[in-house]
């Protein structure tokens, strides 16, 4: 089907300049248009998808490692079996709220950001270098930043400065443990949707934004009917990427809270985790990832397409 | 939309008057938002100014409460840190880092050509399928990876690594070389290949001086998640082959909590990416969206 259509194209492209130069000639020039893409395509699909297959095969085996016997060919029974698992369903609804909440929060705070960074200011670039810093500050440490420096019980700044206001110290992490854990992403993804949106902001037609306002519009109103509809394909753009990014979120939470207390905060990435390098279940953590892989590639694909799509057409 | 708003309540100054007030109300608001901004743009800075402060702090000072804000800076931590082992660490990750940087390069220059100079149909789908391979989840491959690397013997290995780390930033760049390649006037693109150059040549000598910028961008994105990966470090590698994040790690557990070195490694291993990021702060947010916003 492939080359059909590259012919096609090709020959449509080349119809003027060489016309009738036969089919091998084309076929030749298919390849040599397709051959710089191989090695990028052979390496991503060794790389990736085999192991995938591999995790396939696994699901379909009786396989932990703590009982010698195990290994054989048992069908779809850890499927079955974690779909019975209240953990595993637990750990998927950890995951949405984490992600949900992570992406839609760094949202809110980085439009709040972005807004501030545009406009001109005394110390602009300042601000701006201070605002993105969390994002390059590395995982692990901005994890071990927060569980101790910053929402330890007894010496961690936030409950000192609560205390200042008369609140008694709260053992976040134990307590609270998926709003310290979101408190850690938040920190680390807002400056990426504060530079997508302020991207957004920057693109705006000015005479759009300055016939607004000799048409009286205040300031709210401009915001809400020019300038919202225009960030639009940048806040979806954010939420997708977020999406993907923070789905995945493992770092913060094997750092901050261990999936803990018991497993009230384990996302999926985590619990799998535990259940291979821990429990050494290998059949029944392959069967998880397999249903995470099928899960995040259908809400995943249409998405991309819609929004690359919008970013496409406009270039 | 616009809609038309009730005039401003006539007040009986003249007309001068009026706009020196408006004016000086302007300037007002314009200051205050300044200062509001400021003062978001510190509370959200705090933890990393109080990360530094701790990393500078006598160990007796660090886990204190209430916490101590005014102190003598001392470098004992930083030197306890590089003294304890962390020079092995940080060239495993330079080298995990570099090498993997490099690797998406060489493969995601000629990638992102082929599928810029002449966009058909399909390779729509190859991109799409580049893109898909991301949000595969790693906790998904980790265990054939385990296994086969086991078998390969190549556990607890650099080479390891520096593969997977290749696999994990090469959808990225070529998205990312892509959206560079498409700012390209299509008839130089055209000229190049019609030329009969061959590719390596055609690429060196025409079309890269025209990317380069590009490429610095995609190399710091790969830098900044190969550096701070965490996932497949702490799952592959042990005493050989462990990378900073693993080290990091190792400082929290090993030996019961020491705020301050662990402040202090933190600061160490967060260094390249942070200036490397301040340096490149124009490019982040086009290697973050893999090249949609430019």
């Amino acid at each position: 089907m492939a080359n059909t259509l590259v012919d096609r194209h090709n020959l449509k492209q080349h119809a003027r300049k060489e016309p009738k130069d036969g089919d091998g000639r084309s076929k030749a020039e298919g390849w040599r248009r397709r051959g710089p893409l191989l090695p990028a395509l052979i390496f991503t699909i060794i790389v990736t998808q085999l192991p995938f297959l591999v995790t396939i095969w696994y699901s379909l085996r009786n396989w932990n490692l703590l009982r010698p016997d195990g290994n054989q060919f048992t069908g779809l029974q850890n499927y079955v079996d974690i779909f019975m698992d209240s953990t595993f369903r637990s750990s998927a609804v950890n995951s949405i709220v984490i992600t949900l909440g992570c992406v839609f929060l760094a949202m809110v705070l980085g439009i709040i950001f972005a807004l501030m960074l545009d406009r001109k200011f005394r110390g602009q670039g300042v601000v701006r270098t201070m605002l993105i810093t969390p994002f390059l500050i590395m995982p692990v440490a901005g994890a071990t930043l927060w569980s101790i420096s910053m929402l330890n019980p007894s010496f961690g700044l936030v409950n000192w400065v609560i205390s200042l206001v008369g609140i008694p110290p709260v053992d976040w992490t134990a307590s609270y443990p998926i709003v310290s854990i979101l408190m850690a992403l938040v920190w680390q993804w807002t400056p990426f949707t504060m530079l997508l949106v302020l991207a957004g902001l920057q693109s705006q037609p000015k005479d759009v934004l300055e016939a607004a306002q000799i048409d009286g519009a205040g300031w709210t109103k401009t915001f809400l009917w020019v300038t919202l509809p225009q960030l639009r394909r940048y806040i979806e753009l954010g939420v997708l990427l977020g999406t993907i990014y923070v789905v995945n979120t493992f770092d913060q939470i094997y750092l901050m809270t261990a999936g803990g207390p018991g497993t009230a905060s384990a996302n999926l990435p985590f619990y799998i985790y535990q259940r291979a390098f821990l429990g050494f279940d290998i059949g029944q953590a392959a069967a998880m990832g397999v249903v995470v892989v099928i899960a995040t590639i259908i809400i995943a694909s249409f998405a991309l397409r819609l929004i690359f799509r919008s970013f496409d057409a406009k270039d | 939309m616009t809609t038309t708003t009730t005039p401003a309540p006539v007040t009986p100054t003249t007309k001068s008057d009026e706009r020196k007030s408006r004016e000086a109300r302007r300037r007002f608001t314009g200051s205050s938002i300044t200062t509001v901004t400021w003062l978001l743009a510190f509370i959200f800075f705090s933890p990393v100014i109080w990360l530094v402060m701790t990393a500078f702090k006598p160990e007796s000072l660090a886990a204190s409460n209430p916490p101590v804000f005014f102190f003598v800076p001392t470098f004992e931590q930083f030197g306890a840190v590089l003294a304890g082992g962390a020079g092995g660490y940080f060239l495993n990750s330079l080298i995990a880092t570099g090498v993997s940087t490099v690797l998406v390069i060489l493969l995601a220059v000629p990638a992102a050509y082929a599928v810029s100079i002449r966009p058909v149909k399909k390779t729509q789908d190859v991109l799409f399928f580049f893109i898909s391979t991301k949000m595969l989840p790693v906790v998904a491959v980790i265990m054939p990876i385990y296994v086969i690397a086991g078998q390969l013997k190549v556990l607890d290995n650099i080479g390891t690594l520096i593969i997977l780390y290749t696999a994990m930033n090469l959808p990225i760049a070529v998205w990312m070389m892509r959206s560079f390649f498409q700012e390209i006037p299509a008839e130089v693109l055209e000229a190049a290949s019609m030329d009969g150059a061959g590719l390596i040549k055609t690429l060196r000598t025409i079309l890269m001086p025209m990317v380069t910028p590009g490429l610095a961008a995609t190399a710091l994105i790969c830098v900044i998640f190969a550096w701070n990966e965490f996932f497949f470090a702490l799952n592959l590698t042990a005493a050989n082959a462990a990378t900073v994040p693993v080290f990091l790690v190792s400082q929290m557990t090993s030996e019961g909590l020491f705020l301050a070195k662990l402040s202090a490694a933190s600061v160490l291993a967060s260094l390249p990416v942070v200036i490397a990021g301040w340096v490149a702060q124009k490019q982040l947010v086009r290697g973050l969206s893999m090249g949609a916003v430019k």
